[in-house]
């Protein structure tokens, strides 16, 4: 069923005055978690954007019940909170919230541990691309090309396919969204809590301070993400992968804008010839063939 | 109540059992393994109503059981060695978030080389979080206190985790007459579990965001502090209450044997307490008045109950099965610390044994304290402060 402005809460369970940056993207996706899943969500929170966004104890800015945890252990306190609520027979829906460090590097095996175990919870991999709360360090889900404090000429590796990777545990759903996109996420938020077991969600999320773009432009830059190909919204129930609405035209190669469009709003990509141009496009293509081979097209 | 055969580990096992733990997460890791085996077959069966969590590592092991707990039920784990360790973050995340929960630890040394034997490297790195810390010398103790420290955890006056220490091997795979009580014993003593908050559906909570004053960051630490501290009367409390159901009294933060009219003291913690015991018999045989302090709890520091007793001795030997490499054993800085502070000048000496899981015996014991016994009474005073014993 897909999501209209008219289905969504009024309540705000993220309040004004946080302490998000200027177009912070992760804000945008806290405020959609609440339309989407109201009161239901207990939130756990690794070490990142988030633990500062919410503001500064005794007072917050979450309307959540929110447990900030250690880095490398989101997924399993999560694991805990939701056997005990299922013990105590409290209807919850338990979402850990981790950027792509304490999902993809240091949280990983965290992670990988809780999907295994098929564990009822949700994680949402808030993917700004670098560490961007310890000041813009590369990580593994930052592309190819890109600038940041510990990679000044340009990353040198390829981003890591960590939905795929997240696919390949055979959870019961895996799904990619982004911040341009909030009724999709919404969407695939609630198809998410309505599951039992391990969910993943994997949001793209453009960080203006870190790849350096106005922060009016937020949503701009992840609209251009998908419109370029560069970022696939899919979603995969019991495996079964399907190309999300907003992604499907772009199946087709000729539809997809140049992604010279989404790189030149960015100044992390300042660095990149036009070879390295060519390896990006090239790793679009790759991706597309890969997600449309699994969707079955 | 039934007496059974049991090892230290199934000891532990069968106390998170009877205090009712609804969600069980660990790890294996020699020689705590048979713990969560034990657990694992007593949920598989139906003997306990409980949910494994079976993690992927130490890490996620506490992490688990942490989140299980902080949802507002009752939590266990257990761990050794590096496995403690690597959730060392945990440990702390855990006591500062105030929740309570209880851990068996069965104390392994650390390495490298690989080495499974005991000694008591891996609880001593623990011992500033903020956790209460336990020493077992028998498995009848492990049962006990692992019970006992749901108890002393979840009491308002404390709301602190607690760990439960017994030595790999000499305790965690030896099989001791072991009297358990019945359940029904175990639900009069133990209440429902209290805590200092729970997370719910719908309840703004939030735990451990960034502090804007750190005046009150830092009246947390202090509060952890406090809170060890007024655990002292908690654990006098229940170890008289449990005395009274069980007739197992052991004497609250420490035990004192043959102290009465002893002028030279052993202080010690852990399995070789009762090999201790065995070289305080042959010392006195000698003529020499030896007692012995039992150090049940290293956190909080039984530091009144070890005072009472050394403040008319003749020198105090501190045996330490860890180091704080650079310093001295940790057992013994404490001793010396709070002699110090409390105006005690007595000849205080520490013995560094058994580290690494070295054998020592009720021999070496005794001929270790009976040569340092010897120097005091000989000069009035240790020469050196530090002894690394290897045995005779």
């Amino acid at each position: 069923m897909p999501v209209t402005l008219r289905d969504l809460p009024k309540e705000k369970l993220l309040l004004p005055g946080n302490a998000s940056c200027p177009g912070c993207p992760e804000a945008l996706g806290l405020k959609y978690l609440g339309m989407a899943l109201g009161k239901k969500v207990i939130l756990v929170v690794p070490a990142g954007c988030t633990s500062i966004i919410q503001g500064l104890m005794p007072g917050g800015a979450f309307i959540y019940p929110t447990l900030n945890v250690p880095f490398a252990s989101s997924d399993a306190v999560a694991a805990g909170v939701s056997a005990a609520k299922e013990i105590l027979g409290e209807d919850a829906v338990v979402v850990a919230w981790g950027g792509d460090g304490g999902t993809a590097d240091i949280g990983f095996a965290t992670l990988s541990g809780a999907a295994e175990r098929n564990d009822n919870i949700i994680h949402i991999c808030v993917d700004n691309e670098a560490y961007m709360n310890t000041g813009i360090q590369r990580s593994s889900l930052t592309p190819y090309g890109a600038w940041t404090t510990t990679t000044w000429r340009g990353k040198r590796e390829n981003k890591k396919e960590l939905p795929l990777i997240m696919l390949m545990h055979k959870v019961p759903y895996v799904a990619t969204a982004s911040v341009g996109y909030p009724l999709d996420f919404i969407a695939k938020l609630r198809k998410a809590a309505s599951i039992k077991g391990f969910k993943f969600i994997h949001l793209h999320a453009p960080c203006p301070v870190g790849w350096r773009f106005d922060p009016s432009k937020t949503v701009e830059v992840a609209k251009l993400a998908v419109e370029t190909g560069m970022w696939i919204l899919f979603e995969a129930e019991n495996g079964k992968v399907t190309i999300s609405p907003p992604s499907r035209p772009y199946a087709d190669k000729s539809k997809r804008k140049p992604i010279e469009e989404y790189i030149k709003l960015q100044g992390r990509f300042r660095t990149l010839t036009k070879d390295d141009i060519k390896i990006l496009e090239k790793a679009v293509d790759d991706a597309w063939n890969t997600i449309l081979k699994l969707a079955g097209k | 109540m039934v007496v059974k055969p049991l090892t230290g580990n199934y000891a532990a096992a069968y106390a998170a059992k009877l205090s009712r733990v609804k969600v069980v997460a660990a790890y294996p890791i020699t020689p705590q393994t048979t713990i969560v085996e034990k657990l694992a077959q007593f949920i598989e069966d139906g003997e306990m109503d409980a949910k494994m969590i079976r993690v992927e590592s130490e890490h996620s092991a506490l992490a688990a059981a942490y989140g299980a707990a902080s949802g507002g039920v009752r939590a266990f784990t257990a761990t050794s060695s590096q496995g403690l360790l690597y959730m060392h973050e945990m440990v702390w995340w855990v006591a500062g978030s105030r929740i309570p929960l209880v851990m068996t630890i069965v104390t392994r040394t650390l390495g490298p080389p690989w080495n499974i034997w005991t000694d008591h490297s891996d609880i001593m790195d623990q011992r500033d979080s903020g956790w209460l810390i336990m020493m077992a010398e028998h498995n009848q103790e492990v049962l006990d206190e692992t019970i006992k420290m749901f108890k002393i955890t979840e009491d308002p006056r404390v709301f602190l985790p607690g760990m439960v220490g017994l030595d790999a091997f000499i305790l965690s795979h030896t099989t001791e007459p072991v009297d358990i009580p019945d359940q029904e014993l175990v639900d009069t003593f133990l209440p429902p579990r209290r805590q200092p908050y729970v997370f719910k559906p719908g309840d703004s909570l939030l735990m451990g965001n960034v502090p804007r004053n750190l005046k009150e960051n830092m009246r947390m630490r202090e509060d952890i502090h406090n809170s060890l501290e007024a655990a002292k009367k908690v654990i006098e409390e229940v170890d008289e209450e449990w005395g009274k159901l069980t007739g197992r009294r052991y004497g609250g933060l420490i035990e004192c044997y043959r102290c009465e009219d002893a002028s030279h003291f052993i202080v010690g913690m852990g399995a070789w307490v009762g090999d201790m015991r065995e070289a305080v018999d042959s010392l006195r045989t000698n003529g020499i008045k030896v007692g012995l302090i039992k150090v049940r709890y290293v956190r909080p520091f039984p530091r009144e109950d070890i005072l009472k007793w050394v403040v008319n001795a003749k020198s105090v030997v501190v045996f330490d099965r860890s180091v704080s490499a650079g310093s001295a054993g940790p057992l013994f800085l404490d001793v010396a610390a709070h002699l110090m502070t409390a105006g005690i000048h007595v000849p205080v000496k520490n013995i560094l044994a058994g580290i690494t899981g070295l054998d020592v015996t009720y021999e070496d014991i005794a001929d270790a304290v009976l040569k340092s016994v010897a120097e005091v009474e000989e000069t009035g005073k240790f020469s050196r402060f530090i002894e690394w014993y290897y045995g005779r």
